[in-house]
């Protein structure tokens, strides 16, 4: 894809300013030069996901503004006590870390892919699985313990029922986008390994040749699953 | 059309190569298909077969309306279910997954010049997921309690409350299907978006693409993005119905008890439901727009006018279609200023609306009219639009919009301009591509007698209603009781509304008789029997084979509109063929 010159597009007869840009984006073949199918697709499904998630928060904080109970302090209901020692968002704050963390680890993945570093390339995915899979966990360890202390989508011992309902379906659904991305970067890691890009190995399902490509494409579901974090973190943790 | 300059002839496309997948059982050819032009049927029966279903249950709600009392066995319960199911399948699971799964999967690859969809797997799968919605959803007609009779919008609270059928189970299988359907969708959508976008051939540009494309592809970008708000709203209700939460469910009393919810809020599912919703029209509306465009302009041997500015209005009226969903909320008890707002820009919509409606009636002028089938409901199409778009006024006004709310002037309205007008397009569609699909032509005095009894009888239907309304006549109740609130004319326009509806249905079977019958004795036809000039046409074989363009990919060189070009040998140009400097530069012949 990449290295075929686009011969037929004539910079010099290009119109300036915001008609190039229209002309560039409307001519032939592709709007997006040199963007491979697969990733106008992940870019296309994540704007699309961009909306499930924004539809989710906006309803939350439409219910949280409009409810009459007092709303749970979230400093207090996600504090953790070590030692005697109450620490507000302690917990939270740990994932938020892990999380970020593994963008960078996906993101080296992605470099060392296109470098055709297999082993790496490897190592850096199953470390990106690692970390999702901890964040996971430690989102098991917080439902756990605020189940315990009596919250429940319908209740909760603090105020506003819809506290626990938001939590429970948005932090539910985030780790659920992130479970699948645990999921597909270990199938993705496990290709890279076996070197079946470099064999143009046929898919199981699509019986298509896999490419390097999926590396990035991996990428981008797994920083986009991250940004969103940042946003439930803000709207639902530090509000 | 200014001229792209081409690169050097050789003519292989400088996108990806597809990947075919190719089939070698009937399994993997006629059921578990990867060819876009196989899924497309696929979507299109299915569609069709609900389309039928939904076809009768409005047969058994006009029964009740036309001769209240009559057939015992649609009680008020039954009513309501009738009605949330015909609305929700016609809108959902018939014009959605019509014009998208169906025209879009058979006609985006061949229009823009591809083999097939981007991602044939996930183009199957697309069409599988829709096909479980359809199960899940038909599935609660067998359910304890029936289906849901919540009305096709769903408002809560009564939508899960005890006293609306299909509480228990009907509601549940409803939020799941659409749940299902929308991750159904969401497959397909990314297909048709990325196709249009990367995948087309040599020269074609986007504004070389047949406004059919532009339509398809609009509203599946549209779909992309107004589904999400669905998607949300389903799952919030499912989690209200099954785990006891209270997103949108009040403190409410019930037979003199509190119930167990508390604190949600009822308009925010309206919202969310609006959001989705009001563009949902738009998703179905701009393919017919599109597709209707294509047949104007090949029956009536002209361009399409203004070609550029139609282009815009669709992008407009996608863009707009996302600003003015609470204009369905007037009478909800929203903050009342949100009124002027949502009023202001419903308007503006007229704007792109109107333009292209000048522009179809521009393009037919002095026009080479033959009045065959499609035509005859491409021209239906495009007063049904008129005539609904008008009554929209009306109710796009707060201060109309109020009185005329729940009433039958309602019905009347939607029907017309997102119920009948897109059918009438749906129709002419199909006349006109059957023989592209099939190879042979629908029988033509057949299908003029259908257009007749339809467009006709869709008048019978819905004009009388318009009356009905403006009397005060309310939507959605199973009987008008015996009062004296309205006329004895009122009754007898019931009967006369239910007679006509009884005779359009049945002529919609004729319909699907022609279809099966033309399969098999219907005249067979060349690959280009109307003369059309966009690249679907240009199939080397018709009907299309799998990978659609036997060894090489067609090169575009003109937009899809060269009809009746002076000094052409024919009375219209091929989008791939060249103009002659090219053939004499490179001895090359299409």
């Amino acid at each position: 894809m990449a290295d075929i010159p686009l011969t037929h597009i004539q910079t010099e007869t290009m119109p300036a300013g915001l008609k190039g840009i229209a002309a560039d984006l409307s001519s032939d073949q592709q709007a997006f030069k040199n963007v491979s199918w697969g990733k106008a697709m992940i870019w296309i499904f994540l704007l699309s996901d961009t909306f499930v998630f924004s539809c989710f928060l906006i309803a939350y904080m439409t219910a949280r503004m409009s409810t009459s109970v007092p709303w749970p302090n979230p400093s207090e209901v996600f504090a953790l006590e070590i030692g005697g020692v109450t620490l507000p968002l302690l917990l939270i704050a740990i994932m938020t870390f892990v999380l970020i963390s593994s963008s960078g680890t996906m993101a080296m993945a992605v470099n060392y892919a296109y470098r055709r570093d297999r082993r790496t390339t490897a190592i850096l995915m199953l470390v990106t699985a690692l970390l999702g899979a901890a964040f996971v966990g430690m989102q098991a360890f917080e439902w756990t313990k605020l189940i315990h202390e009596g919250v429940r989508p319908w209740e909760n011992p603090w105020g506003a029922a819809q506290f626990g309902s938001a939590f429970f379906m948005i932090t539910g659904f985030h780790g659920t986008h992130v479970t699948f991305g645990v999921i597909f970067l270990l199938i993705v890691a496990r290709k890279v390994w076996r070197g079946d890009f470099d064999r143009e190995a046929k898919g199981f399902f699509t019986s298509r040749k896999g490419r390097y490509e999926a590396v990035e494409i991996m990428g981008l579901y797994w920083h986009f699953v991250d940004l969103v974090w940042v946003f439930i973190f803000a709207f639902f943790y530090l509000w | 059309m200014t001229e792209i300059p081409l690169g050097p002839g050789g003519m292989s496309a400088d996108v990806e190569d597809v990947e075919l997948y190719h089939p070698h059982s009937w399994i993997t050819k006629y059921v578990f298909a990867q060819d876009a032009k196989v899924i497309a049927i696929q979507y299109s029966l299915v569609a069709l077969g609900v389309g039928l279903i939904a076809l009768v249950l409005s047969w058994l709600m006009r029964l009740q309306l036309g001769f209240p009392g009559v057939f015992e066995f649609i009680d008020a319960d039954r009513y309501y279910q009738l009605i949330t199911m015909h609305g929700m399948m016609m809108v959902v699971y018939v014009l959605t997954a019509l014009f998208l799964g169906g025209f879009g999967n058979y006609l985006i690859p061949l229009m823009v010049g591809a083999r097939d969809m981007v991602f044939p797997y996930v183009n199957m799968l697309s069409f599988w997921v829709y096909f479980l919605a359809v199960l899940i959803l038909v599935a609660s007609f067998f359910a304890p309690g029936g289906p849901t009779g919540a009305g096709w919008t769903l408002y809560p609270p009564q939508a899960i409350l005890a006293g609306t059928p299909g509480q228990e189970w009907g509601i549940v299988l409803m939020l799941v299907s659409l749940i299902v359907f929308i991750i159904g969708f969401t497959m397909g959508g990314l297909n048709y978006v990325v196709t249009v976008l990367q995948g087309r051939a040599r020269g074609m540009t986007l504004m070389r693409m047949p406004l059919t494309v532009w339509g398809i592809f609009t509203a599946s970008v549209m779909a992309l993005l107004a589904f999400p708000a669905l998607f949300v709203g389903a799952v919030m209700m499912l989690f209200d119905k099954l785990l006891g939460t209270s997103f949108f469910m009040p403190t409410l009393y019930s037979m003199g008890e509190q119930l167990k919810y508390g604190g949600g809020s009822p308009l925010l599912f309206q919202h969310l439901f609006w959001f989705f919703g009001h563009p949902e029209v738009y998703i179905v509306a701009l393919p017919a727009f599109g597709i209707v465009s294509d047949l104007i302009s090949v029956h009536a041997r002209r361009n399409i006018f203004g070609y550029r500015m139609m282009v815009w209005a669709i992008i407009a009226i996608g863009a707009l279609s996302f600003v003015v969903w609470a204009h369905h909320m007037y009478v909800s008890g929203m903050n009342p200023y949100f009124g002027f707002f949502f009023a202001t820009t419903t308007l503006i919509i007229a704007i792109p609306t109107a333009i292209k409606v000048y522009n179809w009636v521009l393009t037919l002028w002095r026009g080479d009219i033959h009045l065959r089938t499609p035509m005859l409901f491409a021209l239906a199409f495009i007063v049904t639009f008129v005539n609904g778009g008008l009554t929209g006024l009306f109710l796009g006004n707060v201060v109309v919009d109020v009185p005329l709310s729940d009433t039958m002037f309602v019905v009347a309205h939607f029907h017309m301009v997102m119920g009948v007008a897109p059918i009438l397009v749906i129709f002419g569609a199909i006349y006109h591509w059957y023989p592209k699909v099939t190879g042979r032509l629908l029988d033509e005095t057949l299908g003029k007698i259908h257009f007749w009894i339809t467009f006709l009888g869709a008048y019978a239907i819905f004009f009388p209603m318009h009356y009905l309304g403006l009397m005060g006549v309310p939507r959605r109740y199973h009987e008008m009781l015996e009062s004296t609130t309205y006329p004895a004319s009122a009754h007898q326009l019931n009967i006369f509304i239910t007679i006509a509806a009884l005779i359009v249905g049945a002529a919609q079977f004729m319909f699907v008789f022609n279809l099966a019958w033309s399969l098999f004795r219907g005249r067979e036809a060349d690959g280009n029997p109307w003369g059309a000039a966009s690249l679907e046409w240009q199939t080397p074989e018709t009907p299309p084979p799998h990978g659609n363009w036997g060894p090489h990919v067609p090169v575009v060189y003109r937009w899809a509109y060269d009809y009746n070009v002076p000094g052409a040998a024919r009375d219209f140009i091929p989008q791939n063929e060249p103009p002659p400097a090219v053939v004499a530069m490179q001895g090359h012949s299409p």
